[in-house]
């Protein structure tokens, strides 16, 4: 099994409140990894600080965490981005921007300004997130007047236009009525052949539903990695078996 | 007490509030109709095409334009706005983006003060800097005071729009690799366009209605002159001269002048909701 993001003693603060205490953690390439936990136990952070997205909000880190072996917190955070691409809790689309640029902002803000290039790439990641069908005859409508599911999905497809390697997902479905998060489920199924995904979630089923592994985050402390079937069935730690039954949390 | 006694009293207290808030709003539009009442119904007789293609005439004789003074306020506009436009947009992005520090703070401290610098002043510091050396009055001094006058109304309303713009944007253009400076500038004052424009409108539409700062930068010209090194004309030191005059006529023409400005300015009040106007419906 290739390892594509390797974590090794990370710390994370924010200020001098530690919210990560001594991560350690391998993310296999094109498997699904579930962050679950009790709000404020630190998921967020942990999956900000693999894109340095912690910096934007003030936070610091310590320790390594090699994508592909290379350690990314010495790389530049504008170029890492690009591989490790975020998807947000609450959709997020540029409302000043239609439908196609919304997809394409990433790349043409990014210096791709040949239109012959773009337009194939916005169809093939709209088809990807599985909206292509539903707005291809408005793509020039605003981003922000389509359904919170829709808005979602575009989020997505604004993700995957710039071709990154990895997609961390907080709680994606999170502010989505049953029927979107469905799809964004069937959604995750699908990309995990070509990415690698690590999502951040509240709800348990969802957890289940979606991941190969399951990391259980605990007052800033990993207490529990493991394969998701064994995790939700047996897992090693009292804690995990507490919080899984819903007795804390 | 009983409750019906409460019920009543919310409900005339209720009715109390919103007849003070309604006579309050009367008592800031009845100012307004009165000028616009008194600008259009004394200046639309000497309100015809002569007075928007011909020149002044000298004294003595009546009739006669005054193209170079509508041309004249627009460049002052213009060179103002090319100076105070920039400069106000960008200290405003700086400060919403980059200025939580002593210096921000600082800046947003002296913003607030010009604001409240009497546009005189600006006009004797436009003076001293630009007149003075040069040992003329300029349409350049004029829109360079001018353009000082613009810069705290369009840095604050820019620092206040780009602030309302959603952490969650910047954030989604940061997390697409898109370095700072081109999510600032491609996504958060595209989102605060709007906004930002009605600062501009603001500022030029206060420059455009100045008149103590040009009598000693820019001065007037009673010829035709589109030199930006020469005094030069407007609307509103004609309207000063001609309203002081003791010619009838002139007084006269100081109404049409200065109805010429407010329509100056409701046209480009127009033209930028028009250009600003969003692409899309808003739900």
């Amino acid at each position: 099994m290739e390892i594509k993001l390797s974590i090794k003693n990370l710390d994370a603060y924010y200020g001098k409140n530690q919210v990560l205490k001594n991560i350690s953690l391998d993310i296999p390439k094109n498997k699904v990894v579930a962050i679950i936990g009790p709000s404020g136990c630190g998921k967020s952070t942990f999956l900000r600080s693999l894109n340095r997205m912690h910096e934007v909000v003030g936070g610091t880190i310590k320790g390594e965490i090699l994508l592909d072996g290379e350690d990314l917190t010495k790389t530049d955070p504008v170029l890492l981005r690009k591989r490790v691409g975020m998807v947000f809790q609450k959709p997020n689309p540029f409302p000043s921007m239609s439908i196609f640029n919304n997809v394409a902002a990433g790349l043409k803000l990014n210096g791709v300004r040949n239109k012959k290039q773009i337009t194939p790439i916005v169809e093939k990641c709209l088809r990807q997130a599985a909206l292509w069908e539903e707005v291809k005859n408005n793509l020039n409508d605003s981003g922000a007047n389509i359904s919170g599911g829709q808005q979602q999905r575009l989020c997505i497809a604004r993700t995957l236009a710039v071709n990154p390697e990895v997609i961390l997902m907080d709680e994606p479905a999170s502010a989505l009525d049953p029927i979107s998060t469905t799809k964004i489920e069937d959604l995750i199924f699908e990309l995990k052949k070509d990415y690698t995904i690590v999502i951040v979630t509240h709800n348990m089923q969802q957890a289940a539903r979606v991941s190969d592994y399951t990391a259980f985050f605990y007052m800033g402390e990993l207490i529990e990695f493991s394969d998701t079937k064994k995790m939700f069935t047996s897992p090693d730690k009292q804690q995990t078996e507490d919080y899984i039954r819903g007795r804390f949390g | 007490m009983n409750s019906r006694f409460f019920h009543y009293r919310k409900k005339i207290t209720s009715m109390i509030m919103m007849s003070l808030t309604f006579a309050a709003t009367l008592a800031a539009i009845v100012p307004l109709i009165f000028i616009f009442y008194y600008t259009i119904s004394k200046g639309i007789t000497y309100l015809n095409l002569d007075f928007f293609i011909a020149m002044p005439k000298p004294v003595g004789e009546t009739g006669g334009g005054m193209a170079n003074a509508i041309v004249g306020t627009l460049m002052l506009i213009g060179i103002g706005g090319a100076i105070g436009v920039p400069v106000g947009i960008m200290t405003g992005t700086y400060l919403s983006e980059f200025g939580n520090n002593k210096f921000g703070f600082m800046v947003r401290f002296l913003t607030d003060v010009l604001s409240g610098v009497p546009s005189i002043v600006v006009g004797v510091v436009a003076y001293t800097m630009v007149v003075l050396p040069m040992k003329h009055f300029s349409a350049i001094a004029g829109g360079i005071a001018l353009g000082i006058l613009m810069i705290p109304t369009i840095t604050r309303t820019t620092e206040e729009m780009i602030k309302l713009v959603p952490h969650s944007l910047r954030e989604a253009g940061l997390a697409l690799g898109i370095p700072k400076w081109k999510t600032t500038l491609a996504i958060v004052i595209r989102s605060a366009w709007k906004g930002i424009a009605t600062g501009v409108l603001l500022g030029l539409s206060r420059a455009a209605g100045e008149t103590a700062p040009l009598l000693f930068t820019a001065l007037g010209n009673r010829f035709w002159s589109t030199s930006i090194g020469q005094p030069i004309a407007s609307l509103t030191v004609y309207i000063y001269d001609y309203a002081k005059s003791p010619f009838e006529d002139w007084n006269q023409q100081a109404w049409t002048a200065a109805l010429v400005l407010i329509l100056l300015i409701s046209i480009l009040s127009l033209v930028f909701r028009i250009i600003t106007r969003s692409k899309y419906k808003t739900n």
